[in-house]
């Protein structure tokens, strides 16, 4: 079971979490405008790297609040997690 | 009950609400609940029989004797008149449980997967959780006495899942809501 | 018959008190400390088992968790019946009851052991080589017969009544192991202040040191200063000591598992008392102290009962005191056999000889050996054994002579001792995903590079000897303090007197033993002459070879077998032993139990039983349930005599001619609050919400971002600021899920907030004619009628003195009600209402009805009707959509091209052409009778019920183009043919609505 440091309440297990996906796509302001290409690629492509990754986590059984991580998905160790609208940390 | 063994009660009825809100929202609550509601992350405040436990960073559950219920709702809407908030009686959403005695933190984590070791949930420590296949809020109200709040339907489960967890520890407490 | 091999006075046993057991029907005596095993072997008893694939006689080859041969069947009745568990690990008690296994009829006399002659007919890769055709022989022959011959014992046929229990703790540091070296470290880490969890699989703590004969540590005996530590630890309050508990796994961020077993080993057990618990550890640190596993020597015959650990046979003298035997080999490549053979010497057991396989014998054991008077031959190899239930000669030749077995001189005896040296384990530094080094000095697989917060000490890493593993141990449990935050930790020092361990050791077949039945994996039946079959045959990866062979896939993951087996390949394709590679090292190490893993979640508590306000109403007036995820919802009420289809006949005609109660609290429900609640309402569902007046409900539609529909339910406007939203039961957490992604990651500056209110209210829908009749009587504060309170009005009021959230919503068709009180009021006011309802012939219905009369309307189930992939338009709901609205959660999807392309499925209605017929949910449509398979249907039939109203079977279907076939004959399979049905409007009944103001 992961531990994950929820950026409000710390250190909790993998349990109280729900995953939530790639982090940092941001819905288009007017969809309206989008092209059917670029819509699907909103909808459907995700970068899935071997490596770092950055997703969006909830602390569904916590405090509730959605948050981003840095995952490595090799070794699956969470290297940062940070809140909403904070800018993606540089680890180097 | 004797004091060495642990311990399983069913709590009163409540009056309970959920608020949430901006900041002068909360700040007015605060005022007219009589507890200013606390911005620490997972902590409670108690003054005489209320008190409020921080849930989220804008989420916060407000405990009163039932019989306060109606008329502190009132108060707390016309407190925060004019700042955005919500506030939403759940009273009866959810019941307490008060898990007690030298054996509450084993029996907990008999389903709940937080470090219960008072250095790492001291009193007045407060938050969402699960215990094992229900959502909890678990609260520690004094030294060796946790409070439970656990939605209706799931109060069952978890009352019997403490039961089972309290039975190698001593004779067996009064079953919920009996 | 059973002799008595019990030394006079030696070991941890209390003999005092003799404990009865029996084994396969014949009983014998033991005492309190014994293991099975070694209580057999006390009474003379080596033969155990029968091997795998072989039946081959096997005997108790070790002393512990590696023990690949001796696994009995333990019953204390056929509900507690436990196969497959190690005679070495199993506690005796009184009136133990035991029995072997994969033997018929009797062990001494077994069938299947012909196959031990047949076994060049056996080769590695037999079953694939054998068992590939024709296919259809696997599932009626070939299988039955593989698992009639090739047992591993059998499940027992009751439910486990035992309880099981979970415990999640933490600790600063985990140490595992408590011998030696796993007791040093768990002092260090206590005396510095850490939170220690100290667990050992034994019964007793102490591992090495319970076999220990005349060391002494800190001036005192082993045994003393084992208990004086032991004591010490179980008074530090911050120390858990868990013996009896395996650490069978470690996994991601030091969360190690631990199966604690409670009552395994007590005659009568507590009934207070789980049978087992499992420990979910999150430890800071990790110190891994598992020791070490002699590894058996390959040669011909090495298998028959007899043929023992060296190391082993001096546990069973020292701490069980037991002779494993009256005359024994030795034959070792490491000093640590010189150790148990002069012990048992000591004991009176006679030494024949000592074969060391090594050119020279030197170093204080051997010399400690021939001072003693034993015949150590250096350069000395073991050919085979003699003996067919028991080993009753060894033969010896000198190495130089290998090549001539002739030369092998049999010598008499009913014990071998054999030693192959030590392998370190490292299984659960493997698990935690460490990197193994091969130590070259060692010629072992030591632990590498870290990934996890642990280390190891000790054996478990290499170093052998009891001073050095204690040292090892302190240091370990100081460092893991440290890295915990414990900067003050010291690691004690020890002052040890102990003979020392010695060096040697072998990976591979002796010389010569090729040809012969020479086993590597005791469990699985594999020979050093399968391994290089297998390479022969192409399989070079250990990964491969394992799989071919089965070498180390048997229950013990080849504990004694692995380092030979890589050996021996390494030997065949001529690479050193680094660069066969290692296969990997799997959970559990040794195996649990079913029951610790399921652990409280069985029974009632398998999964939470939710029920609502009104269940012990339902209960008492006789409902019969159904399960709707994990609430219990009332699905019919049975009058006496009544089956479900005629108790929802006359439920339905109780709603549509009088009035109908019905428990509707499990809807989801949210409150949405804010000054910005109208806005997030119309970014999150397709409807438009702005003009909807406070006191006014709507049918509400929420899409995924992909235009599918998600859920639905009615809306009401409780003020401005406020809305009172309804969701499916299944998608209350899903719905809500979704609107805090978009409120918290989307539109953070919107000022409204969501709280879940399922639970708050019960919801108590009045549905019929008389439904406004029956409550006109009840509320106050509201006026219901008609013009005051149309067709989808919410109001607030009281109800009885309760308040009430009084919503005029039908789901039915007709005239209807849904009253919201306080949960805890729910079932009072139901009582109130069922009350005012009898002049009216108010009848309770439940889901079953629910669903018969939403189908005659040709309203949607979310999920029955939808499965994800349908849009608004594919189930007639456009209507619903704001068309005006900008942007709304899906809205861009709808527009793609693949949602707008004709032929996607529609909803309409199914009439079959015979009344009576009623169609199975789920069929396939097919254009024409006769179609050939393969061929695509048209849809699928989503809804199929009797409509008592109706007279007639009615169904709703998901059909290509649906809209555009009204009118057309198509045909639904069945399990015998395809039956004609019209496709017609899914609105079956009172498509005007005029009903739902008909009073």
């Amino acid at each position: 079971m992961l531990l994950i440091v929820c950026p409000y309440c710390g250190e909790r297990p993998e349990i109280e979490f729900s995953y939530g996906g790639e982090a940092h796509l941001v819905r288009p302001k007017d969809p309206a405008s989008l092209g059917d290409a670029e819509w699907a690629d909103y909808l459907y492509a995700r970068s899935n790297p071997k490596g770092v990754h950055a997703e969006r986590w909830r602390h569904t059984h916590g405090c509730a609040r959605f948050f981003n991580a840095l995952r490595d998905t090799l070794s699956d160790r969470f290297l940062a997690t940070y809140r909403i609208g904070e800018q993606r940390p540089d680890l180097a | 009950m004797p004091p060495d063994r642990a311990a399983l009660a069913r709590l009163p009825a409540a009056s309970r609400f959920i608020l949430r809100g901006k900041p002068a929202a909360v700040t007015a609550a605060g005022n007219v609940f009589g507890i200013g509601l606390p911005e620490q992350a997972c902590r409670a405040a108690v003054a005489a029989d209320r008190a409020a436990l921080w849930l989220g960073p804008d989420e916060w559950l407000l405990l009163a004797p039932e019989s306060e219920g109606a008329e502190l709702g009132a108060t707390l809407a016309r407190a925060m008149a004019g700042a955005a908030h919500s506030l939403v009686d759940v009273s009866h959403r959810q019941i307490a449980i008060e898990v007690s005695g030298p054996n509450a933190e084993a029996m907990l984590n008999a389903g709940c997967p937080l470090d219960l070791d008072p250095g790492a949930f001291p009193v007045g420590m407060c938050t969402r959780t699960v215990l094992a296949k229900a959502e909890i809020v678990l609260w520690r109200t004094m030294p060796l006495c946790f409070r439970v709040e656990v939605s209706r339907s799931f109060a069952a489960y978890v009352w019997r899942l403490l039961e089972g967890a309290s039975r190698e520890f001593g004779p067996q407490p009064k079953r919920c809501g009996e | 018959m059973s002799a008595n091999f019990r030394t006079a006075e030696d070991g941890r046993i209390d003999r005092s008190r003799p404990l009865g057991f029996r084994f396969d029907e014949r009983s014998y005596q033991g005492f309190p400390g014994d293991t099975l095993a070694s209580a057999l072997l006390a009474n003379g008893v080596h033969l155990v088992g029968r091997s795998f694939k072989y039946h081959r006689p096997r005997g108790i080859l070790s002393a512990g968790a590696d023990e690949p041969n001796a696994l009995v069947a333990v019953r204390r009745d056929e509900a507690r019946y436990t196969p497959n568990l190690r005679a070495t690990q199993v506690e005796l008690y009184q009136g133990l009851s035991a029995e072997s296994q994969n033997r018929s009829p009797s062990l001494a006399f077994d069938i299947g052991a012909v196959n031990d002659r047949l076994s060049r007919f056996f080769p590695a890769g037999f079953y694939y080589k054998t068992f590939m055709w024709p296919r259809k022989a696997w599932e009626r022959w070939y299988e039955p017969w593989i698992r009639a011959m090739a047992g591993l014992g059998r499940a027992p046929t009751l439910p486990d009544p035992d309880r099981y229990a979970n415990r999640f703790a933490h600790c600063d540091v985990l140490v595992v192991g408590a011998g030696p070296a796993g007791l040093a470290a768990a002092l260090s880490a206590a005396e510095a202040g850490a939170r220690v969890i100290l667990c050992d699989e034994q019964a007793e703590f102490g591992g090495s040191l319970l076999a220990e004969s005349d060391a002494t540590i800190e001036g005192k005996p082993a045994a003393t200063w084992l208990a004086e530590t032991v004591a010490l630890l179980a008074l530090k309050p911050r120390v858990t000591l868990l013996p009896r508990t395996t650490a069978f796994g470690y996994f991601a961020y030091n969360m190690v598992g631990l199966a604690e077993r409670l009552t395994e080993h007590l005659a009568e057990p507590d009934p207070a008392l789980p049978r087992e618990r499992l420990w979910q550890v999150r430890a800071r640190e990790v110190v891994l102290a598992a020791g070490a596993i002699e590894r058996p020597l390959v040669f011909p015959g090495n298998d028959r009962p007899g043929v023992m650990l060296a190391d082993a046979t001096r546990t069973y003298l020292n701490r069980y005191g037991v002779k494993c035997g009256s005359r024994a080999v030795v034959v070792t490549a490491h000093d640590a056999a010189y150790r148990a053979a002069l012990e048992l010497h000591r004991a009176g057991v006679a030494i024949a000889a000592i074969a060391d396989l090594r050119t020279a014998a030197n170093g204080p054991l051997p010399e400690a050996a021939r001072a003693a008077g034993l015949p150590v031959r250096p350069a000395t190899t073991i050919t085979g054994t003699g003996g067919r239930l028991r080993v009753t000669a060894a033969s010896l030749a000198p190495l130089a002579a290998e090549s001539d077995r002739r030369g092998a001189e049999p010598l008499t005896c009913d014990l071998v001792l054999m030693s192959g040296g030590f392998t370190p384990s490292v299984h659960l530094f493997s698990q935690s995903r460490g990197k193994l080094r091969f130590d070259g000095e060692l010629a072992a697989y030591v632990p590498g590079h870290s990934v996890q917060q642990e280390r190891s000490a000790g054996a478990c890493r290499g170093v052998f000897g009891l001073a050095a593993a204690l040292a090892d141990g302190a240091a370990a449990g100081e460092a893991a303090a440290r890295a915990a935050g414990f900067s003050a930790a010291r690691a004690r020092s020890f002052a040890c007197h102990a003979s020392g361990f010695g060096t040697g050791g072998i990976r591979s077949v002796l010389p010569n033993a090729h040809g012969a039945k020479a086993f590597v994996d005791f469990q699985n039946d594999v020979t050093a002459d399968d391994l290089v079959l297998a390479t022969r045959e192409g399989f070079h990866s250990i990964e491969h070879v394992k799989r071919y062979t089965t070498t180390g896939m048997a229950t013990d993951q080849g504990k004694t077998s692995n380092m030979n087996a890589l050996g021996i390949v390494s030997e065949a394709l001529g690479k050193p032993i680094p660069e066969i590679g290692l296969t990997t090292f799997r959970m559990p190490y040794t195996p649990v139990s079913f029951g610790i893993l399921a652990g409280p979640s069985r029974d009632e508590l398998f999964d939470p039983v939710r029920t609502t306000p009104i269940h012990d109403w339902a209960t008492a007036h006789g409902a019969v349930f159904e399960d709707v995820g994990q609430w219990k919802r009332a699905r019919y009420f049975p009058a006496p005599g009544e089956d479900m289809e005629r108790a929802v006949a006359r439920e339905c005609r109780a709603v549509r001619q009088s009035t109908g109660i019905f428990d509707a609290s499990t809807l989801g429900k949210i409150e949405v609050v804010g000054p910005d609640a109208v806005e997030f309402m119309n970014r999150i569902y397709v409807n438009a919400w702005s003009r909807l007046g406070a006191g006014r409900c709507r049918y509400g539609l929420v899409l995924r971002e992909d235009g599918f529909i998600a859920d639905d339910g009615v809306v009401g406007r409780l003020a401005e600021n406020r809305f009172h939203v309804t969701t499916t039961t299944g998608g209350a957490t899903r719905v809500l899920a979704q609107m805090e992604d978009y409120l918290q990651t989307e539109w953070p500056e919107l000022e409204v907030w969501l709280t879940s209110v399922t639970e708050q209210w019960a919801v108590i829908a009045v549905q019929g004619p008389r439904s406004r009749a029956v409550l006109e009587g009840l509320v106050e504060g509201i006026d219901i009628a008609s013009r005051a309170m149309p067709h989808m009005s919410v109001a607030e009021g009281r109800i009885r003195g309760v308040p009430t959230r009084l919503f005029r919503v039908s789901y039915t068709g007709e005239l209807g009600f849904e009253v919201n009180v306080p949960a805890d009021y729910g079932r009072a006011v139901w009582e109130e209402i069922f009350e005012a309802g009898q002049p009216h012939g108010i009848t309770p219905y439940g889901t079953e009805t629910m669903h018969v009369l939403r189908a005659e309307k040709g309203y949607i189930v979310v999920g029955q009707e939808t499965d994800g992939t349908a849009t608004p338009d594919d189930v007639g709901l456009t209507w619903a959509v704001g068309k005006t609205k900008p942007d709304f959660v899906g809205k861009r999807s709808l527009a793609r091209p693949a949602m707008r392309a004709p032929g996607r499925k529609q909803l309409v209605g199914l009439l079959t052409e015979d009344p009576h017929f009623l169609l199975e949910e789920g069929a396939q449509i097919l254009a024409a009778p006769n179609q050939k398979a393969p061929t695509k249907p048209l849809g699928h039939v989503t809804s199929s019920y009797r409509s008592a109203t109706l007279g007639r079977t009615i169904a709703l279907a998901m059909i290509a183009g649906g809209r555009d076939r009204m009118g057309e004959m198509l045909y639904v399979t069945t399990a015998e043919r395809p039956v004609p049905a019209k496709v017609t409007s899914p609105v079956f009944y009172d498509p005007e609505g005029a009903r739902l103001d008909a009073a």
